[in-house]
């Protein structure tokens, strides 16, 4: 990550394009509405997923090699583990009050 | 890196720079979780739009293509001053900063431009849940953006006067990581709340 990493362009232009398509693909589909709801909110969430990777590992050059890489992947799984509880939780205990207070 | 600004005697440099590009990876963590409890509220409030207009009304894709274009090339353009700033090549780093700064200036005049369109419109925060939810999530990334620039415009000024040293370095890193990570959370943000809002 950051100076501790050999870094190329090569890198960036293949993150680059990588997102690229990872973009244009779900503003096509929300935009077109091509495909039923359920597929397009599904391919939504799996290219905004692998446009995540994507970038961390070509932007941001996370990998395990180092020490330092590994302390920066923990951080993150805990960081994602928390943003999951939280919003997945949010998202959970809501709708059930609003399901059964018939609001 | 070993070849870059930090030259290699200066070693006993080299773990104090790491910590604190470790430090600064564990500000971003919990900056991760501030933009997560805005995603949940929005998330909660999203269908909270009885009087007002919902995402379908307000969203237009084009618009928000167009932002998000700018917001990644400016990645790739960090990235290659980044790439020249590791080659000790100042000039390049310094082109490629004024470039990044553009595109950044870009996609905030286009996200003004976006909320003074809805709040003429008569769709500002206080009409609706959804709206209040909605201006909460997008201006706090806008505000990061904003800040951002004003880094970014510090930095390119110390540049200028200071020239590359190691201190320089570490400040573009983590500013580096700043923009790469503003520009994650848009991913999050034009799916969840710009493409999903229209479906």
């Amino acid at each position: 990550m950051g100076q501790h990493v050999e870094t190329s362009s090569s890198d960036y232009v293949k993150g680059f394009v990588a997102s690229l398509i990872l973009t244009v693909i779900p503003f096509y589909l929300a935009y077109t509405k091509a495909l039923p709801n359920g597929v397009t909110y599904a391919l939504l969430f799996g290219c905004a997923i692998v446009q995540i990777l994507v970038h961390f590992k070509y932007f941001l050059h996370m990998e395990a090699k180092t020490s330092e890489g590994q302390w920066n992947i923990v951080s993150l799984a805990f960081t994602a583990i928390i943003v999951l509880i939280l919003i997945a939780g949010s998202v959970w205990i809501i709708y059930n009050m609003t399901a059964n207070m018939k609001l | 890196m070993q070849a870059n600004a930090a030259s290699h005697d200066h070693d006993h440099h080299h773990d104090t720079n790491g910590n604190k590009l470790f430090g600064f990876w564990i500000y971003l963590m919990s900056d991760c979780i501030l933009f997560a409890t805005l995603f949940a509220t929005y998330a909660v409030l999203e269908t909270g739009s009885i009087s007002g207009p919902t995402g379908k009304d307000i969203f237009e894709l084009p618009f928000v293509f167009v932002e998000t274009m700018l917001l990644l090339f400016s990645s790739i353009t960090f990235g290659f001053g980044m790439i020249a700033m590791k080659r000790n090549d100042v000039a390049g780093l310094k082109r490629w900063m004024k470039v990044t700064f553009l595109l950044g200036v870009g996609f905030i005049a286009m996200e003004i431009y976006e909320f003074h369109h809805l709040i003429e419109a008569g769709y500002g925060p206080q009409e609706s849940a959804f709206l209040s939810a909605f201006f909460t999530l997008v201006g706090t990334h806008g505000l990061h953006v904003t800040f951002g620039l004003v880094w970014l415009a510090v930095c390119y000024h110390q540049l200028s006067t200071k020239g590359l040293n190691e201190n320089m370095a570490m400040r573009f890193s983590c500013l580096s990581l700043f923009w790469h990570f503003l520009d994650i959370v848009w991913i999050c943000v034009f799916t969840i709340v710009y493409l999903m809002g229209v479906m």
